[in-house]
């Protein structure tokens, strides 16, 4: 479940605010958003998508929060992994969309287990 | 029930109503738009990350109509694994529709190209990129998108025809909104009962608490025993890296659960007995490379658990797909997605997919094609039945019953107790994978016991509570539904296994359709006359 919004790389812009399909965060008057319903959080990963900025971590765990570490998270070059490599925004011409592979693994996969 | 407390009330007009913003939502939109209809579509969450497609890949059922045999050998494929259930008729339309369709997507969604400039394929989109291209596509038609906007009932004119909708806008203090339409589109998805299954958190089976409420019926909703591999405590149910899994208990031991159609019962069996490990070794070193670009979020809970999956054993679960990898939905009267009520059509995991998908899983390939043809078809009748039949506020009865309005007298009730009643009885494996008649007894009495306490007690609530009972009564009624059908079919036919009935019987190659709220009728249906074309099969 979510577990960080990193004040310092965040831009206030509460696009995650707009996105979240579960209403997780509420925005401030000033400043970044803040994550009022965490208990409502999917684990969907997808606000990490939409922010430019590289300033959520949505921890793995959909059961419970796992109080990730911001100096930790920060320091592991984590922060961004989905969105770089789903070639968004400003990655779009180093990490192609290679979805269309996906077919050929399972053909191989069906080809192996015979 | 007070409306002061409620606070102001937004009306709107407009001529279709698309409840739901996932892929059948906006494909329906899109095609009710393109009929020149002023389109409001309402999403619970948001449109473009709301809803199964949205965090997954999916891969559209695909066959051109060159060569010939092309359609036919993959029709003749699914009627393999349909089981009697499926109808060539209609898997001819959706590969078609399907073929036609998914190219005019190109102006709004990046179709990969090869070396040559040549798109490489139409059919396997990614979720976040399919939904992000959808919703552009539809606000450039003009259609008006109202996210954070749940819809919690259907409003019906004097003679049934339903002729709008009513919901919260949750992130307006749960302030009330209410939309007079022409004809209304229940795209909001099937439910995995509250599982941790990807993308599914919204999807509460409220399509089919609401097309119920208007007098609708359900269809399949035995076919609810689907389920997908993740790693524990993850959401992360996407299956190609794990056609090269192997299995593991605790001892180190190998189970044997081959990829093919018995994995899922072996890992569940393996899994009632204790914890299951999983390699993923076997994974093709090239496809391990490439793994991040082809399913980006796959990597992503290794990688924040620090676990190297190609070479250490991580322990994983199964999560119930309920109606979303499984079938059931709200019964298909007519070929234009009607739902059998005036001014109510369904579309997408809202629907039963029996017709095309059969008794197996339609996850993978079928469903999304489903998901795009019937919105489609369901788009284009809404706004040619909006052209006959204006929107209009004068009349309007509002259908919401449990939840909503309690037929006894209201008091506190605990929507989250009434989700776990419900996850208690369709997540367990040796309830709801493997069946038994006095299993689903059980399960029926538990469920029964929620429901009439919801249904008499629960309501009179405002805002995103009124929200939370909402999804808890529609998550009880799906359950019911599919726990009454599994209960009627003495058999085992495709997912649904009884182990007190283990062979297929003849006779049960029908229909279940159930209906009901305080009592739960089931009846058969005969199977539409196979058309000369399954002889090809
Ligand atoms: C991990 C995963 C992978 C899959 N892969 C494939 C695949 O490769 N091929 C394939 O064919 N199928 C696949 N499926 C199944 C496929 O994703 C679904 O069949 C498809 O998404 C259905 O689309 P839909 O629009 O009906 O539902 P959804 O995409 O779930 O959209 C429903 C929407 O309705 C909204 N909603 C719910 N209730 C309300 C309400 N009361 N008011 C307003 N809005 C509401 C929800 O928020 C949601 O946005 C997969 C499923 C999963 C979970």
């Amino acid at each position: 479940m979510i577990e960080l919004i990193v004040a310092e790389r965040c831009t206030a812009c509460d696009r995650c605010v707009e996105v979240c399909p579960s209403n997780v965060f509420e925005p401030t008057a000033a400043g970044p958003p803040v994550i009022a319903r965490p208990d409502d959080c999917q684990t969907c990963f997808m606000c990490e998508l939409y922010c430019t900025a590289d300033a959520l971590y949505v921890g793995p765990n959909a059961d419970h929060a796992e109080s990730a570490d911001q100096l930790v998270v920060l320091a592991s070059g984590l922060l961004g992994q989905y969105r770089r490599d789903s070639g968004w925004d400003e990655w779009r011409d180093r990490y192609p969309n290679e979805q269309w592979l996906m077919e050929t693994v399972f053909r191989r996969a069906a080809e192996d287990a015979r | 029930m007070s409306r002061a407390d409620w606070g102001e009330e937004e009306g709107l007009v407009a001529d279709v109503l698309v409840i739901g913003g996932g892929m059948a939502g906006a494909w329906a939109a899109t095609a009710a738009a393109r009929e020149g209809a002023h389109v409001v579509l309402v999403e619970k969450g948001y449109c473009g990350t709301s809803g199964a497609t949205a965090a997954a890949g999916p891969g559209h059922w695909w066959a051109p109509p060159d060569p010939p045999e092309a359609r036919a050998n993959a029709i003749a494929q699914r009627q393999r694994i349909a089981f009697g259930l499926g109808e060539p008729d209609w898997m001819r339309r959706v590969l078609d529709e399907t073929w036609r369709l998914l190219p005019t997507l190109a102006q709004y969604y990046e179709f990969p190209k090869d070396d040559q400039g040549k798109v490489r394929n139409y059919r396997a989109l990614r979720g976040p990129e399919y939904m992000r291209a959808l919703r552009q596509q539809i606000v450039d038609l003009g259609v008006v998108v109202l996210d954070h906007s749940p819809a919690l009932e259907l409003l019906a004119h004097a003679d049934g025809a339903i002729g709008g909708a009513a919901g919260i806008r949750t992130q307006r203090g749960g302030s009330r909104w209410r939309i007079a339409a022409g004809a209304v589109i229940l795209a909001a998805g099937g439910t995995s009962f509250r599982s941790h299954l990807l993308g599914s958190r919204n999807n509460t089976g409220d399509g089919y608490l609401m097309a119920a409420e208007a007098g609708a019926e359900l269809s399949g909703m035995e076919f609810t025993a689907a389920y997908t591999v993740a790693p524990q405590h993850s959401t992360m149910t996407r299956t190609m890296s794990y056609a090269f899994a192997d299995y593991f208990d605790a001892d180190g031991r190998q189970i044997d659960a081959p990829f093919g159609p018995d994995q899922t019962e072996r890992l569940a069996q393996a899994l009632l007995a204790g914890p299951v490990y999983c390699s993923l070794a076997r994974l093709p070193e090239d496809v391990q490379r490439h793994l991040p670009t082809i399913s980006p979020n796959v990597m992503l809970p290794f990688a924040r658990w620090g676990i190297d999956p190609f070479r250490e054993r991580f322990e994983v679960t199964l999560h119930t797909d309920g109606t979303i990898r499984g079938i059931g939905g709200v019964r298909v009267r007519s070929e234009d997605c009607g739902a059998g009520i005036p001014g109510l059509y369904v579309a997408g995991d809202t629907a039963s997919r029996e017709l095309v998908a059969g008794a197996s899983s339609g996850g993978g390939n079928v469903n999304s094609a489903w998901a795009l043809s019937s919105g489609t078809w369901a788009g284009r009748a809404a706004a040619r039945r909006a052209r006959r039949v204006p929107a209009s506020f004068g009349g309007l009865k509002a259908l919401g019953g449990a939840g909503l309005r309690p037929s006894g007298r209201a008091r506190p009730a605990s929507a989250a107790e009434a989700v776990a009643a419900v996850q208690a009885e369709m997540h367990p494996y040796d309830k709801n994978l493997f069946r038994t008649g006095k299993g689903l007894a059980a399960s029926r009495r538990a469920l029964d016991a929620v429901w009439s306490d919801l249904a008499a007690h629960a309501g009179g609530e405002g805002g995103t509570a009124a929200l939370a009972l909402r999804e808890a009564a529609a998550l009880v009624a799906s359950a019911r539904w599919s726990v009454a059908t599994a209960e009627a079919r003495t058999e085992t036919r495709g997912m649904h296994r009884r182990l007190d009935h283990p062979a297929l019987d003849a006779d049960l190659t029908v229909r279940l359709i159930a209906s009901g709220f305080d009592t739960v009728t089931v009846r058969p249906e005969a199977i539409a006359v196979p058309s000369p074309f399954e002889s090809v099969a």
